[in-house]
């Protein structure tokens, strides 16, 4: 009896004893199996931010580990705002955004000398659905902020002025959580302020896939999202057509890529900052995923780039590499 | 003083009987049938409490297993994330993550949950402010949102005082912070639930009270302790957002450890952004990493409800 009491407190010391052996000997496996690659690179790249743009800079990273078994690229998903506070601390090599780098953030990374370069790497079209019993096919820019800027009295599709075709029912109204940069992006293009929203809709937070289960239960349900999510669901939701002015136009890498679906089509972005791209697997990191991110982008859900923005990126990279070879590494 | 009526022995022990069978008789009758059927309501809403939350357990394996079916193989458990082949991706750097994170949790919860649960009760003098102000803060603690936490493990273990960065040790700290209180409250329980008969025995035959704790409190203590774990490890392994603050990321390709500054990820992060994925692709494969993430659970748990039985005694 009394030898068994004792018996729990070793095995939790064998426990502890064997984890760490096992950590070891993982540390050492790892690096020796993984040595004599193609790539002679090595090191670490470290990327986070936007939950949006991830996808894209995993099958970048995906691709480019393939080449180059040494480096351990990884990718988090902070989101935006959540990447930045790390990226201007210089936490992280680079950050995605779905969402432009604002001045509060700017200034952080200024307050850290973290250098950075914005560079897009696909397209996305905000696509405002609704379901496919509705008789709308195209919403103006105006008709949309009456549904969804703050203090919106609209509780019936009949409530919505010059609608066209009339259509007659409850309108539900499902949305992204206030963080979101598809939040952000949206309030500011259709109610003139970033953030300013009517409050009494149907949040799903960072789930887009509840939009899309709610605008189709519900005959007057609209929603909006990014364009993946219009396209692998088409049929159970519509998207609507937007006339900002010239027409209506319907989201779609063509009307996004010859700049006609204004002003919903957004540009993603990847911040790499100055300091990261010293290294040389960050460089090489980086001009993979420009020379490659075209021809993946469409088939794993993004818009791809046009020929104007591709050469831009070119040459918004090689200035932020020029300046960091530029600097000192003492700072 | 009144003049006692005598009553004479016999009439006495017939009075005795006659009141004896009447109080009987009418608990064995009247009372009985409503306590019965009361006890039987009871017993049914007990089991009706029950029946629900297996429901629940039941209900959720259920439907991730039917929608992950198409996903199961063991590639599930040998490979890798992948955003370009999703039928190709698996959650090993993830699942050895969680193992890892749960296995420091394990270490760092029991003994510190344990020495702080009997300094509190068979050392701390209740009436110092002090020791009140510690209790009611581990009672409050238990009830804080788990992102606290993460800001807490982002400020002061991965930053600040600490300075680990983002390592796996620095997921394992946060969340050990985060269900300390639980596996306190519960071994503080446990603790208290060992007669003080047991204390006094052993004090009275000449062990110090150090002795008392480690060889009679603490091995009677243990299956309750175990219990505690078992409710802090389950809700350890279901953390997303705070570690999603300390920098678990969700594309790891590589398996991570302890100490690493190469990053490391966890099922529910991976579980998380797959699951709010537009392809449908990601959806079978984040309903096939609950399951993965359920076995694990069980299966640990088990162990731990195994080790609990071993140590049960009976006063």
């Amino acid at each position: 009896m009394s030898s068994s009491r004792y018996k729990l407190p070793a095995a939790l010391i064998i426990a502890g004893v064997f984890a760490v052996g096992v950590v070891a000997c993982g540390g050492n496996g790892s690096s020796d199996s993984s040595s004599g690659g193609a790539g002679n690179l090595s090191g670490n790249i470290r990327i986070d931010g936007s939950s949006t743009v991830a996808p894209l800079t995993e099958a970048m990273a995906e691709g480019f580990q393939t080449e180059n078994p040494d480096v351990k690229v990884t990718v988090g998903t902070s989101g935006t705002g959540g990447g930045f506070e790390k990226f201007c601390v210089g936490e992280t090599d680079a950050n995605d955004a779905s969402d432009a780098i604002d001045d509060e953030q700017k200034k952080m990374c200024a307050d850290s000398n973290v250098e950075w370069e914005e560079i897009q790497v696909a397209n996305d079209a905000l696509s405002v659905v609704v379901n496919p019993q509705n008789p709308v096919k195209c919403l103006t820019l105006d008709q949309l902020s009456q549904v969804w800027d703050a203090g919106s009295k609209v509780t019936d599709w009949s409530q919505v002025d010059g609608l066209d075709p009339p259509f007659d029912a409850e309108a539900t109204l499902f949305g992204p959580g206030t963080d979101s940069g598809t939040f952000a992006y949206f309030t500011e293009v259709v109610n003139g302020e970033e953030g300013r929203q009517r409050t009494d809709y149907n949040n799903v937070g960072e789930d887009d896939n509840q939009t899309v289960t709610g605008v189709a239960g519900a005959p007057g349900g609209i929603g909006y999202f990014g364009f993946s999510f219009l396209r692998e669901n088409e049929g159970t939701i519509t998207g609507l057509e937007i006339d900002s002015g010239d027409g209506c136009v319907a989201p779609s890498p063509g009307t996004v890529q010859d700049g006609t679906y204004t002003p919903l089509a957004r540009p993603l972005f990847i911040y790499p900052s100055a300091s990261a791209l010293e290294k040389p697997e960050f460089d090489a990191f980086m001009e993979y995923y420009l020379q490659n991110v075209n021809s993946v982008a469409e088939s794993i859900g993004f818009i791809g780039l046009t020929g104007e923005q591709l050469s831009d990126n070119e040459t918004k990279l090689n200035e932020l590499i020029d300046k960091a070879g530029g600097e000192t590494p003492a700072g | 003083m009144a003049p006692r009526t005598r009553i004479p022995g016999t009439e006495r022990a017939r009075l005795a009987t006659s009141g004896a069978h009447a109080t009987t008789l009418r608990r064995l009758t009247a009372q009985p049938g409503a306590d019965i059927w009361k006890g039987n309501i009871f017993l049914a809403a007990l089991l009706f409490a029950l029946t629900i939350a297996l429901a629940g357990l039941a209900a959720i394996i259920l439907q991730a297993a039917i929608e992950g079916a198409p996903a199961f193989s063991i590639k599930l458990l040998t490979n890798g994330p992948s955003t370009v082949n999703p039928e190709e991706a698996g959650f090993r750097p993830a699942l050895i993550g969680t193992l890892y994170l749960i296995l420091g949790v394990i270490l760092l919860v029991v003994p510190l949950g344990v020495a702080a649960a009997v300094y509190l009760e068979e050392y701390a003098d209740g009436n110092r402010w002090w020791n009140r102000v510690v209790e009611l803060n581990v009672q409050n603690l238990a009830g804080v949102p788990s992102i606290i936490y993460g800001i807490l493990g982002l400020a002061f273990i991965v930053r600040g005082p600490l300075d680990l960065g983002f390592i796996l040790a620095a997921g394992s700290l946060t969340l050990a912070l985060l269900v300390l209180p639980t596996v306190i409250l519960a071994s503080r329980e446990a603790i208290r639930a060992v007669p003080s008969s047991i204390r006094e025995g052993s004090l009275a035959l000449g062990a110090t009270q150090w002795q008392t704790i480690r060889r009679q409190v603490l091995p009677a203590a243990i299956p309750g302790v175990v219990t505690g774990v078992i409710l802090a490890v389950s809700r350890a392994i279901g953390e997303t957002a705070p570690l999603l603050l300390v920098g678990a990321a969700t594309f790891v390709t590589f398996n991570p450890s302890f100490l690493g500054d190469d990053g490391y990820s966890a099922l529910p992060v991976l579980i998380f952004n797959y699951a709010s994925r537009p392809q449908e692709e990601f959806r079978v494969l984040a309903a096939a990493g609950v399951v993965v993430m359920l076995v694990v659970l069980l299966a640990m748990n088990s162990f731990a409800i195994w080790l609990r039985n071993r140590y049960e005694q009976q006063w």
